[in-house]
């Protein structure tokens, strides 16, 4: 137990060191995804004004206040790609981790875990700015800030698992693109990233109850602009638990017959 | 002439390449599909709660779309493959098979290749934009078709521009992949008329990054906005950006020291 805690340690210290270096690259990749909110949140300001100052319950502060959380959760939520498997197959990388004595799922957790720690401090400036270009309207209650930090990490496990899951699509067919597309266009549209589920048609918010998205984005983002009472707060975080346990057991269970799909390539 | 005929020769070599591939037709067929389909929810879910937005109506953010698309299929086959081969060979050091060769390096690493099967975008934009006009019901004539495609070609040349001189940037700061996701980022702006942004926003996405130009100014052609003040600004600009990306390639090149033995 404590051997992996140490290694969990461990792999997330050098996980920091390494992406420190790329500050950079990682600056780059954030103002790219900037752009992204900074539009929704526009076009929905824009949709509030025309209707007398609300939609959906969202003023143009509250929208802000929405986008800006939104900024942090996108980059908690990344995690490793499915895409990389094939890399990973093809490249042989995947034979040389099989040798460790340690499943890779936990190599690559605590790594993205650590990473996500350079990603918070290097978001804090970008947050600023945002913030005082849009002016959000946000007040979390002590509880409600203690939640959102265990939501965000619930909803980093809950993407996480449940993708790696996914990428083992890759054990079994060659034509993957279009499993993992589907998958990330239905996200994009049931998790609250292209808009909050509230602006979503009555059934479409009773549908998200049941899908892990919304779990692992648009919860955490509501647990902290205060749209949640303390007992839907516990149920989706009960949720999240659900759906990280859904994502572990995926993987427990594909991870064998994955396997034996394998033929090692490198040396 | 000679080098229309060398970017015509490049383009057919190019093509030829691609169509040994075809498999990856119905795989692009099927992403573009989803995108289309993504960006419909997305305005219909924007006009489930408004009638208009910033002055636009459904049919005519419809053709806003339309151009979006139709001018991102245009920059993934013809533009952003050349300028991604060309940061390649910077870092490759394989650039100097281009330098060495006895045409003009500038018309040379702009046509090399082609990526034919994005062109499924072009066509989608295309089907979107006939479907936008039809909605809008008889209010596009032929001099809305010649603005639009010399809106859509002044647009098309400014984004060219933008791209060499940020790529030519791969001499000095070898790195520049992530250049990319940026671009990429700031294009998805475009998706909606440049004028609900606030003032800094559009003035970057008009000058800084031509989005404005490329997608917002031929839509305005299309739903009958454009003024004659406008396509000359856009003449202008081009003639401008046209000539810096020149400028810029040039310097570019004297301080390109050549990376392979």
């Amino acid at each position: 137990m404590s051997a992996s805690l140490d290694f969990y340690l461990t792999q997330m210290k050098t996980a920091i060191v390494v992406q420190f270096q790329y500050r950079v690259a990682n600056y780059f990749y954030m103002i790219g995804m900037i752009a992204e909110p900074v539009v929704y949140l526009v076009v929905w300001t824009t949709v509030a004004r025309a209707q007398g100052g609300t939609v959906g319950g969202y003023t143009a502060e509250a929208f802000a206040a929405y986008y800006i959380v939104w900024t942090l959760v996108r980059n908690m939520n990344i995690v490793l790609t499915p895409y990389a498997w094939e890399n990973r197959i093809r490249q042989g990388d995947l034979a040389a981790e099989l040798i460790r004595p340690l499943h890779p799922f936990h190599f690559d957790l605590a790594y993205f875990a650590g990473w996500k720690f350079v990603a918070i401090v290097m978001w804090l400036p970008i947050a600023v700015a945002l913030a005082l270009i849009f002016k959000p309207a946000l007040d979390p209650t002590a509880g409600e800030a203690a939640a959102f930090v265990v939501a965000l990490w619930g909803g980093f496990f809950v993407r996480f698992g449940l993708l790696w899951a996914l990428g083992l699509v890759t054990f079994f067919t060659t034509r993957v693109s279009a499993v993992f597309e589907l998958y990330f266009t239905a996200e994009l549209l049931l998790s609250g990233r292209l808009a909050p589920i509230s602006l979503m048609p009555q059934w479409v918010q009773g549908l998200v109850n049941f899908l892990p998205f919304k779990w692992a984005f648009g919860f955490p983002i509501e647990v902290l602009i205060g749209q949640l009472t303390p007992a839907q707060i516990v149920t989706g975080l009960l949720a999240q638990a659900a759906w990280s346990l859904f994502g572990v057991g995926l993987v427990w269970l594909l991870w064998r017959p994955s396997l034996r799909r394998f033929a090692a390539v490198g040396g | 002439m000679n080098y229309l005929r060398l970017a015509w020769l490049y383009l057919r070599v190019g093509v030829l390449n691609e169509l040994q591939y075809r498999a990856n037709f119905f795989v692009q067929l099927f992403q573009s599909l989803l995108a289309l389909g993504t960006g419909l929810v997305v305005l219909g879910l924007v006009f489930g709660h408004t009638n208009e937005l910033g002055g636009w109506s459904r049919a005519e953010l419809l053709a806003v779309m339309g151009v979006h698309i139709l001018m991102g299929g245009l920059i993934r086959t013809m533009i952003q493959p050349n300028m991604e081969r060309l940061m390649g060979d910077v870092q490759r050091g394989t650039l100097d098979y281009a330098l060495t060769k006895p045409a003009d390096a500038q018309v040379l690493v702009s046509v090399r290749e082609v990526r034919i099967w994005q062109s499924v975008d072009v066509l989608m934009g295309l089907l979107v934009l006939a479907a936008a006009v039809l909605q809008l019901q008889g209010r596009f004539g032929i001099w809305q078709a010649l603005g639009f495609l010399a809106a859509l070609a002044l647009g098309g040349l400014m984004i060219y521009s933008l791209w060499l001189m940020v790529t030519t940037g791969a001499f000095w700061v070898v790195r520049m992949e992530n250049i990319l996701e940026l671009f990429e980022g700031i294009y998805h702006a475009g998706r909606w008329p440049v004028g609900i942004y606030p003032d800094w926003l559009r003035t970057g996405l008009t000058f800084l990054v031509p989005v404005a130009f490329a997608v917002t100014v031929p839509a305005e052609a299309i739903t009958g906005r454009l003024t004659a003040q406008t396509l000359i600004g856009a003449a202008a600009l081009t003639a401008v950006m046209m000539t810096a990306a020149r400028m810029v390639w040039k310097f570019g090149l004297r301080n390109y020291t050549g990376a392979s033995a």
